[in-house]
C-alpha cells in the first residue's frame, strides 16, 4: 500500500467513526435531553403531560406527607409550587426546606410523578439549578447556602 | 509548628520546581551535562519537600488541631483514627497536596528510573514535570493553602462528611490521582520529545511503562470508586454518567488508545504524530476532569465545596498547558511523520481501529459531559444529559470494539492474512454461539444483551486462544516460559475486559429489584431467594447511632439459608445526616444486596433488595485489568533493534 493511498484509508475511517458518531449522538440528543424547570418555569411555559423532566426547588415546609413507601410533598422557588408524588425510600439528605432535583413527568392531573429523587450529599450543598430557580423568583437568601 | 514547617517545605518545593521546569531545558539545548543531572536532584528534593508538608497535614489531622482550618472543617475528635488520617485527603485542599505528592513521586521514579534514557530527553521530560509542578503548586499555595490557620481554633471540629467515612474512601481518591498524575508523565514525554524533534522506539519503550502505569492506577481508581458507590450510596447501581464520573473515565479512554498506539511506535516506528497527541490529550482531559470536580460548574453528585475562583486558576492551567502543548504539536510534529507502512489488515490497521474508536468514543462522553454546559451558557435553557444518552452513543461504539479485539491479537505486524486469522477463531465462534443461545434461552436479555454477553465470549476464549497458540505444541513449556511479559498482560486485560462487559451486562439486563414495607416477620421473594426481616434494633458506632436489621436469606425452592444480612441505617449527630449502609452477600456469581430505609415497628420499614447478578466480575474484573498493566508494564517491548542487538549478541558468542 501506498503511502497516499493509506493515507486515504485512514482518513475514510475516521470519517466514518466520527460520522457514526454524530449520527449517535445527534439521535440520542433527540430523545434523551431531559430539560429542567423550576417551578415556575413550569406554569409559565405549559409543559405537556408525560415529557421526561426534572424539577427542582425547596421542599415546602410541613407539605411532606408519608404513608408507607408512597410520600407526598411539595417543590416551592417562593413564588409558585408543584405537587410531587414519588414511591420508594427518600434520599438520605431529603428534609423539608431542603433544595432538591426530581426527575420525572406530570400527570393529567397536574401532579409531579417523580422517578427519582436527588438530594445532594452534602447538607451544605444547594444544586446549582435550584440556587438559580430561587434567585429567578428573588428568593435567595445566600445564608441559607 | 509542624504546620509551618509544612508550608515552608511547600514553598521550598516551588522554589525546586521554578529551577527544575528552567535550567535542565536551557542545559538540554546547551549539551551541558553538568546542569541537565540538576533536574534529578531537583526532583528527589520535591518529592522530599512534599512529602514532609503532607506528613505536615495528616499530623495535624491525627492530633485534631483545629487551630488549622481544613482540620477544623473536615474533622472531628471523635472519628476513628484511620479516618482522622484519610481525612487529611478528603477535601479540596488536602486532594490536591496528594496530587502533587503523586506528581512530584512520578517525578522521582523518572529521575531514578529513567537510567537508561539519553540525558537531554530524561533532563527535558523532568523540565515539563517541574512545570506541571509549579502550576499545581502555585494553585495550592495561592488559593487552597491547606496549612492556612484559623484565629480561633474551635473546641471541635465540623466533622467529615459521614459518607466518606469509609474503606472507599482512603484508597479511591490516591489511586484515582495516580492515573490522573501518571497521565502528566506521559504529556512531559510527548512534550519533551516535541521539543527534540524525535520520536524513536526507545522513546515509546520509556514511555509507554509509565503510560501503563498511570493506566491501571486509573482503572483501579475508577472501580474502587464506582464499587464505593454501589455500596454506599445504596441505590444498586454502580455507574450513573455523573460529569464527574465521566471526568475520571475520558482520561481512562484516551489512555487505553495510548497504551495501544504507544506499543506501534515501540514497534513499528508508526502512528508517531498521533501518538503524541493523544498524550497531550489524555492528560488534558486529566486537568479539565480537575476542573470540573473543583469548579462545581456541573451539577454532579459529587458535592465538594467549590469556588469559582480555583475553577479560573484551574481553567487558566488548563489553557497554558494544553494550548502551549497543542501549538508546539502544531509547528513540529509534520516534520516528524514518516515511519513505516502496512496494510489495512495488519495489526497495525486493527489498532488503528481501536484508536479511532476509542477517540470517537471519547468524544461523545465529552460532549455528552459537556453540553449541558455549553446550551446554557448559550441559550440560558438547563439541560441534563442521562445515562440514556450515553448508553445510546457509547455502547454502540464499543460493541465493534470487543468484537475487534478478539482478532487483533491473532494478527501479524504489517500485513495478514484475514482468512487465517478467521480460521483461528472457530472455538471463539462455537463459544459465542453457544451462549447466545444460552442466553436467548434464559429469556429477558434484549438485543444488547444478547450482543454484551455474546460479545464478551467472544473476546475471552479469542484471546485465551491467542496466548496458548504461542505456546502449544513441541516444548511448551520453554516457550511459555520465554514469552514476553507483555503477551501475558494483554491476555489478562483482555479477558478481564471480558468479563467485566460479561458483569456489566448481566446485570444491566438480569438485575432484579424489590421496593416493600416490610414489619419484622414478614418475607418477600425475589429471584429464587426469600428474604426474611428477623429483627430491627438499635447499635450505636464510634461516632454514629445506627439502626440495624437482621434479614435472612434463604433458597425458596429447598429453604437452605444462604446467609444473614445486616443493613444499616446511620445517624451521624455531628452532620446532623443519616447514611444507609447496604447489606451485600456476594456468592461470585451474583450479590444479595439489602437496603434498610425509614420506617417504625407499626407500620414497617421501607426495605430495598436487589438481586444483582454477576455484578462481582466487574470488580475481579477491574482488578485483573489493572494487574494486566502491571505485568505489562514490567515487561520490556522487544523492538527489532533490541533483536538485532541480541542477534548480534549471539553472533560473537
Amino acid at each position: 500500500m501506498k503511502p497516499k493511498t493509506r493515507r486515504l484509508y485512514v482518513v475514510l475511517l475516521a470519517l466514518l467513526a466520527l460520522g457514526t458518531a454524530a449520527a449517535l449522538v445527534l439521535n440520542a440528543f433527540e430523545d434523551n435531553l431531559v430539560f429542567f424547570y423550576s417551578p415556575t418555569d413550569l406554569k409559565a411555559k405549559n409543559v405537556p403531560p408525560g415529557q421526561a423532566i426534572r424539577i427542582g426547588g425547596l421542599v415546602e415546609e410541613g407539605s411532606l406527607v408519608k404513608d408507607g413507601l408512597n410520600s407526598h410533598f411539595k417543590i416551592t422557588d417562593g413564588a409558585q409550587t408543584v405537587a410531587v408524588a414519588y414511591t420508594g425510600n427518600l434520599p438520605d439528605l431529603f428534609r423539608e426546606g431542603q433544595g432538591i432535583v426530581t426527575f420525572g413527568r406530570l400527570d393529567a392531573g397536574g401532579t409531579f410523578q417523580a422517578e427519582e429523587v436527588l438530594a445532594k450529599h452534602d447538607e451544605n450543598y444547594m444544586p446549582p439549578e435550584v440556587a438559580d430557580a430561587l434567585k429567578a423568583a428573588g428568593q435567595w437568601m445566600p445564608e441559607r447556602k | 509548628m509542624t504546620v509551618e514547617t509544612g508550608h515552608f517545605a511547600l514553598i521550598v518545593a516551588l522554589i525546586l520546581a521554578l529551577l527544575q521546569s528552567t535550567v535542565p531545558m536551557w542545559a538540554a539545548a546547551r549539551g551541558n551535562r553538568e546542569l541537565m543531572t540538576l533536574a534529578r536532584h531537583t526532583a528527589w528534593g520535591q518529592l522530599i519537600c512534599v512529602t514532609l508538608a503532607f506528613c505536615a497535614l495528616m499530623y495535624a489531622f491525627s492530633r485534631s488541631d483545629f487551630s488549622v482550618a481544613v482540620v477544623a472543617m473536615n474533622s472531628h475528635s471523635d472519628k476513628p483514627f484511620m479516618y482522622k488520617l484519610a481525612a487529611s485527603w478528603g477535601h479540596h485542599e488536602g486532594s490536591l497536596l496528594l496530587w502533587i505528592l503523586i506528581l512530584s513521586l512520578f517525578g522521582a521514579c523518572v529521575a531514578t528510573f529513567g537510567r537508561g534514557m539519553p540525558d537531554p530527553l530524561r533532563a527535558r521530560v523532568l523540565a515539563v514535570q517541574g512545570m506541571i509542578g509549579v502550576g499545581f503548586l502555585l494553585f495550592t499555595l495561592l488559593t487552597s493553602n491547606p496549612f492556612s490557620r484559623l484565629l480561633e481554633a474551635p473546641v471541635d471540629g465540623n466533622g467529615l462528611n459521614p459518607l466518606l467515612q469509609d474503606p472507599g474512601l482512603v484508597f479511591h481518591p490516591p489511586l484515582l490521582y495516580f492515573g490522573y498524575v501518571g497521565m502528566s508523565t506521559a504529556f512531559s514525554f510527548a512534550v519533551a520529545a516535541l521539543i527534540e524533534g524525535k520520536v524513536t522506539p526507545d522513546w515509546a519503550r520509556w514511555a509507554r511503562t509509565w503510560v501503563l502505569i498511570a493506566w491501571a492506577g486509573l482503572t483501579m481508581g475508577i472501580s474502587l470508586g464506582s464499587w464505593w458507590a454501589y455500596y454506599e450510596l445504596g441505590w444498586g447501581g454502580f455507574w450513573f454518567w455523573d460529569p464527574v464520573e465521566n471526568a475520571s473515565f475520558m482520561p481512562w479512554l484516551l489512555a487505553t488508545a495510548l497504551l495501544h498506539c504507544v506499543s506501534v511506535v515501540a514497534k513499528r516506528d508508526a502512528f508517531k504524530g498521533w501518538t503524541l497527541l493523544l498524550s497531550i490529550l489524555g492528560f488534558s482531559l486529566s486537568l479539565l476532569g480537575t476542573f470540573i470536580v473543583r469548579s462545581g460548574l456541573l451539577t454532579s453528585v459529587h458535592a465538594f465545596a467549590t469556588d469559582p475562583a480555583r475553577g479560573v486558576f484551574i481553567l487558566g492551567l488548563l489553557g497554558v498547558a494544553v494550548g502551549g502543548a497543542l501549538l508546539l504539536f502544531a509547528i513540529r510534529a509534520p516534520t516528524m511523520e514518516g515511519g513505516n507502512g502496512f496494510e489495512p489488515v495488519s495489526r497495525e490497521g486493527a489498532l488503528l481501529l481501536n484508536n479511532l474508536l476509542f477517540a470517537t468514543a471519547t468524544a461523545t462522553v465529552l460532549i455528552g459531559t459537556l453540553y449541558p454546559l455549553v446550551l446554557e451558557a448559550v441559550t440560558g435553557e438547563k439541560v441534563s444529559v442521562g445515562p440514556p444518552f450515553f448508553n445510546a452513543t457509547f455502547v454502540p461504539l464499543m460493541m465493534p470494539m470487543l468484537a475487534i479485539m478478539a482478532v487483533a491479537p491473532l494478527l501479524a505486524w504489517r500485513k495478514a492474512s484475514a482468512l487465517a486469522a478467521m480460521k483461528q477463531l472457530w472455538l471463539a465462534g462455537i463459544a459465542a454461539a453457544g451462549v447466545l443461545l444460552l442466553v436467548v434461552w434464559i429469556g429477558g436479555a434484549g438485543v444488547a444483551g444478547i450482543i454484551g454477553m455474546t460479545l464478551a465470549a467472544w473476546l475471552a476464549v479469542a484471546s485465551i486462544y491467542a496466548w496458548v497458540r504461542r505456546w502449544w505444541g513441541k516444548g511448551a513449556l520453554g516457550r511459555l516460559v520465554g514469552l514476553p511479559l507483555e503477551v501475558h498482560g494483554m491476555t489478562i486485560a483482555h479477558c478481564a475486559a471480558a468479563v467485566i462487559v460479561a458483569g456489566i451486562t448481566a446485570t444491566s439486563v438480569w438485575q432484579g429489584e424489590a421496593v416493600k414495607l416490610m414489619k419484622v416477620g414478614d418475607s418477600v421473594d425475589l429471584a429464587g431467594y426469600t428474604w426474611r426481616l428477623d429483627r430491627v434494633y438499635d447499635t450505636i458506632g464510634p461516632n454514629y447511632q445506627a439502626m440495624r436489621g437482621d434479614m435472612t436469606v434463604t433458597r425458596t425452592s429447598d429453604g437452605s439459608t444462604v446467609s444473614t444480612l445486616h443493613p444499616e441505617r446511620r445517624f451521624y449527630p455531628v452532620a446532623q445526616q443519616n447514611t444507609t449502609e447496604a447489606a451485600i452477600h456476594t456468592t461470585g456469581l451474583a450479590d444479595l444486596y439489602a437496603v434498610l430505609g425509614e420506617g417504625n415497628p407499626q407500620s414497617g420499614w421501607a426495605v430495598r433488595l436487589y438481586y444483582n447478578p454477576l455484578v462481582p466480575w466487574m470488580w475481579f474484573g477491574a482488578a485483573f485489568m489493572a494487574l494486566g498493566g502491571v505485568i505489562s508494564a514490567a515487561g520490556k517491548i522487544r523492538t527489532r533493534r533490541s533483536r538485532a542487538a541480541t542477534a548480534a549478541a549471539e553472533a560473537v558468542a
